[in-house]
């Protein structure tokens, strides 16, 4: 039996009032009214696909042993890099490099689905664990619905044979080029075609017959369909798509569009974890992905989904919220505003492509050192020991240090290096293992700073290299717990 | 403890450009200011120079590499010149060689010059972005006010001391300095600030406002040393000699092991009693007449005054609030203003601190001379509250 076995999600603290978005466009785009409500989830400015993914994939193996993994599929269609293996970096962060094979998914919409389907036929065909993680953070233009619409999110699923708490039933895809919206390699925008279009040609007619095909493949009536689950801009969409394939409307999911926004890529996965948190044994999950074509997936919910240990899942990472009322400062975290950084945003952020090779577990792993001698817990990990009573050569083994929570020992509030997000909070973590390190904060506030406070460490951007094209530098950070 | 180089070595002559923005002025220029006054006070000529020292710490932003730049610009006798860096302390790093040279035998008559020209950069404070390819890639992206800041967090916790009690206490140290810095020409800001003015000021890195930073500035200083003997020789008199010259640094337990609070500058406890130790000194609070520390930050000030064992720990934020330091008490710092007023011209600042020491030994001081100091102290630190370079240098009367 192969089926889905953990799954975890990723949602960015902060949430932009769409109502403080329309106040500062309505001068222009009066029409957006009917929008202005509710929340969408923003990243933080040092946030991408990748480090949501990254975030949503830990969520996941939680309950799980990372090293066991054998396949990651990251799906996006906002890849921080075109060529450079993203899924490769979420890999080294998850510090599984050996024995994995790592692969992209994007390009369209239901990428997360067939993402989802990669991961549980190589589960399915012998090939081991396979973690499917999906995020996107999409760009939009000032004054669009998209704007409004979208959200910043990530969800993971770990595809296994043991203790399976989702059952694939069975899965149907058609891939057809129907153009609803597109974003081509020379923007970073969507451009799409008008809604009704796209319904009554696309959706009414690609998805129904997609449906219908599914359910008699896995030998299941619309009716059994518990939770229907299908993401889609057009709010009666869905509901229109379950009825006509018998799919009763009270089991058509929420869109979650009131305070999280559609997550691109990511969405169908971020829905699917939201049922998963609640659905009970028997249950049976139809997963409806729409983008040049449509991928239908039917799962059916095992006695193990009550079993699996708690997680934060879509439902902690939702709990855990600030709003944010400035959509000046959603522009400038997005790059739409050019800003005055001041000269000290001047600085070479160049990469040393060898020294990040050589020093990836520290970096990407955050993996640090304890001393077989003296059994101190260090960062980084040196050839000396850092014990002052042992300086022992050469005695250091690997040592995860991801995972520890670690306590403030001093920090401060600097407004004058610079930071996308000043002051920037930054401080001297200590892990009561032992080990320490200056270390950035992100996702704080003055009040959550303190020393003694509880940290947990999250894998964000560092840096970007504008001068060459936007390598993104990740590493580690300290956020409140 | 080696022998060391007490009385080995006496300062024959030294000189210092005024500091500030010096607009007018590149380093070669600062550089020269300083060692025209610092040749003619020695009374000897450029070529019996055997050996010279040049400490400058962000070389990037004005000289450059090498010992070229200073024996260019002095046109040097082609004489050995070595160029010192250890951040904060290269001033003083640069007088140490000089001193150890002389002290071997090496050299007759060594000159030490530091200098910094930071005020090319087009923005205030210290230029950043240094410290090599891996530390840019995890190492927060910190400044030196928010790393000095981080002292004054840990302190407060480990002393129990209070918010407000600290910040009037490194008010009172910024306060103090304004006060002598305003009686010193050469000196930067030459300004007395009120305490409402400094307690009120802008946030630069929560809890350090703008009056608990010094300033950035331009400026050199410079010393000649030869042997006490040689001095007498060329009828010198009131003769001040180096009683010692220590220097610790970090070797990153601070910064990686657990041991350490925050609270203290671990080098500089190590440092100051070598130091002591060299100089014969068994009780410095009543044997040291001066100090000159690196107050970078006031908060550095107060706690760099218990690591050299004058305030007892944690209790150093009374003694500044009684007026212990202050110029009319009983142990005055940064009589000459101090970093804080006087400027920190990074290279040129342990040089500096010697040059006060030297003028007031001599009876040279202008209306900051104190009555009759016998032993004087300075010491730098370079770098962050976790990982530094802490010098110590004691000078004094030769008797």
């Amino acid at each position: 039996m192969v089926g889905i076995v953990a799954y975890g999600a990723y949602v960015p603290r902060l949430r932009l009032s769409r109502q403080a978005v329309y106040d500062a466009n309505k001068w222009f785009a009066a029409g957006l009214r009917g929008l202005a409500k509710g929340e969408r989830s923003m990243a933080n400015w040092d946030e991408d696909s990748i480090t949501m993914a990254v975030e949503a994939s830990r969520d996941c193996l939680s309950s799980h042993d990372p090293e066991d993994v054998r396949s990651l599929y990251f799906a996006s269609t906002t890849h921080p890099f075109k060529d450079r293996q993203n899924a490769g970096v979420i890999g080294t962060a998850l510090s599984i490099e050996q024995n994995l094979l790592a692969s992209d998914v994007g390009g369209s919409q239901k990428a997360g689905t067939s993402a989802l389907i990669a991961g549980l036929n190589a589960s399915k065909n012998g090939g081991g664990p396979a973690l499917v993680a999906a995020a996107d953070k999409r760009m939009t233009r000032v004054a669009s619905s998209s704007e409004l619409n979208y959200g910043d999110g990530a969800a993971a699923l770990l595809c296994g044979t043991e203790n399976v708490i989702a059952k694939l039933v069975g899965h149907h895809s058609v891939s057809m080029d129907f153009v609803d919206h597109f974003r081509g390699d020379e923007t970073d925008f969507d451009y799409g075609w008008e809604e009704r279009w796209i319904r009554d040609e696309g959706y009414s007619k690609i998805v129904p017959p997609a449906i219908k095909a599914a359910l008699a493949a896995c030998k299941v009536k619309g009716s059994d369909i518990t939770h229907f689950i299908m993401p889609s801009l057009m709010p009666a969409v869905p509901r229109q798509m379950a009825k006509a394939c018998g799919v009763a409307d009270g089991a058509v999911r929420d869109l979650l569009g009131a305070n999280l926004g559609d997550t691109g890529a990511a969405h169908a996965l971020v829905m699917l974890v939201d049922a998963l948190e609640t659905a009970k044994e028997g249950d049976k999950i139809m997963v409806v992905a729409f983008g040049q074509g449509v991928d239908i997936l039917v799962f059916e919910v095992t006695a193990e989904n009550a079993k699996l240990p708690k997680r934060n899942g879509l439902s902690g990472w939702m709990a855990r919220r600030k709003e944010e009322k400035n959509y000046l400062k959603f522009l400038a975290f997005n790059e739409m505003l050019p800003i005055e950084k001041g000269m000290r945003a001047e600085f070479d952020k160049k990469t040393a492509l060898s020294v990040l090779w050589r020093k990836r577990d520290m970096i990407y792993g955050l993996v640090g050192g304890k001393c077989k001698v003296c059994g101190t817990v260090q960062f980084p990990r040196s050839q000396v020991c850092v014990n002052p009573n042992c300086h022992a050569v050469d005695s250091q083994e690997p040592y995860r240090m991801a995972g520890l929570e670690a306590n403030v020992m001093s920090f401060t509030a600097d407004s004058l290096t610079y930071s996308p997000d000043p002051p920037a909070y930054y401080g001297m973590i200590t892990f009561p293992e032992g080990g320490r390190f200056m270390a950035d904060f992100t996702d704080c506030d003055k009040e959550q700073v303190k020393v003694g406070a509880k940290m947990r460490m999250t894998f964000r951007i560092r840096d970007n290299d504008t001068m060459r094209g936007g390598f993104k530098r990740y590493f580690w950070k300290a956020a409140p717990v | 403890m080696a022998r060391g180089i007490k009385d080995k070595v006496a300062i024959l002559g030294m000189g210092c450009s005024k500091f500030g923005e010096r607009w007018d002025s590149g380093a070669e220029e600062l550089m020269l200011e300083a060692y025209k006054e610092c040749i003619a006070d020695s009374g000897i000529d450029a070529k019996q120079i055997n050996a010279a020292w040049f400490s400058t710490a962000i070389d990037e932003v004005h000289v450059g590499k090498s010992g070229i730049p200073l024996s260019t610009t002095l046109r040097l006798p082609n004489i050995p010149v070595t160029h010192v860096e250890n951040m904060c302390a290269s001033g003083t790093e640069a007088f140490r060689g000089a001193c150890y040279a002389v002290a071997s035998g090496a050299a007759d008559f060594a000159l030490a010059l530091g200098v910094e020209k930071l005020k090319d950069t087009g923005y205030g404070g210290l230029p950043g972005g240094r410290g090599g390819p891996l530390q840019a890639l995890w190492s927060a992206n910190g400044t030196a006010p928010g790393n000095f800041a981080q002292l004054a967090t840990a302190y407060m916790t480990a002393h129990g001391v209070g918010g407000e009690d600290l910040k009037k206490a490194i008010g009172h140290v910024s306060w103090k300095s304004h006060q002598n810095g305003a009686k010193n020409p050469k000196a930067h800001l030459q300004k007395a600030v009120e305490m409402d003015t400094i307690l009120n000021a802008p946030m630069i890195a929560s809890p350090l406002g703008l009056f608990d930073c010094c300033g950035v500035s331009d400026g050199a200083a410079a010393a000649i040393v030869t042997t006490p003997e040689i001095a007498k020789s060329l009828g010198k008199h009131n003769i001040v000699s180096v009683k010692a010259l220590q220097l610790s640094v970090s070797n990153g337990s601070e910064s990686g092991h657990n041991s350490w609070d925050g609270s203290y500058f671990h080098t500089t406890r190590i440092a100051s009693k070598k130091a002591y130790e060299e100089a014969g000194i068994k009780n410095p609070r009543a044997e040291v007449s001066m100090f000159e520390v690196h107050d970078c930050f006031s908060v550095t000030e107060l706690v760099t005054m218990e690591d050299l064992h004058i305030s007892e720990t944690g209790k150093g934020w009374k003694d500044v609030l009684d007026g212990f330091y202050d110029a009319d008490g009983t142990i005055p710092c940064q009589i000459d203003g101090g970093l804080k007023c006087f400027g920190h011209p990074i290279g040129a600042s342990g040089l500096r601190m010697l040059y006060e020491m030297y003028l007031q030994f001599q009876g040279r001081a202008g209306a900051r001379q104190l009555k009759d100091p016998k032993i004087g102290m300075t010491h730098n630190l370079g770098g962050a509250p976790r990982e530094n370079v802490s010098s110590v240098a004691i000078v004094g009367r030769f008797e």
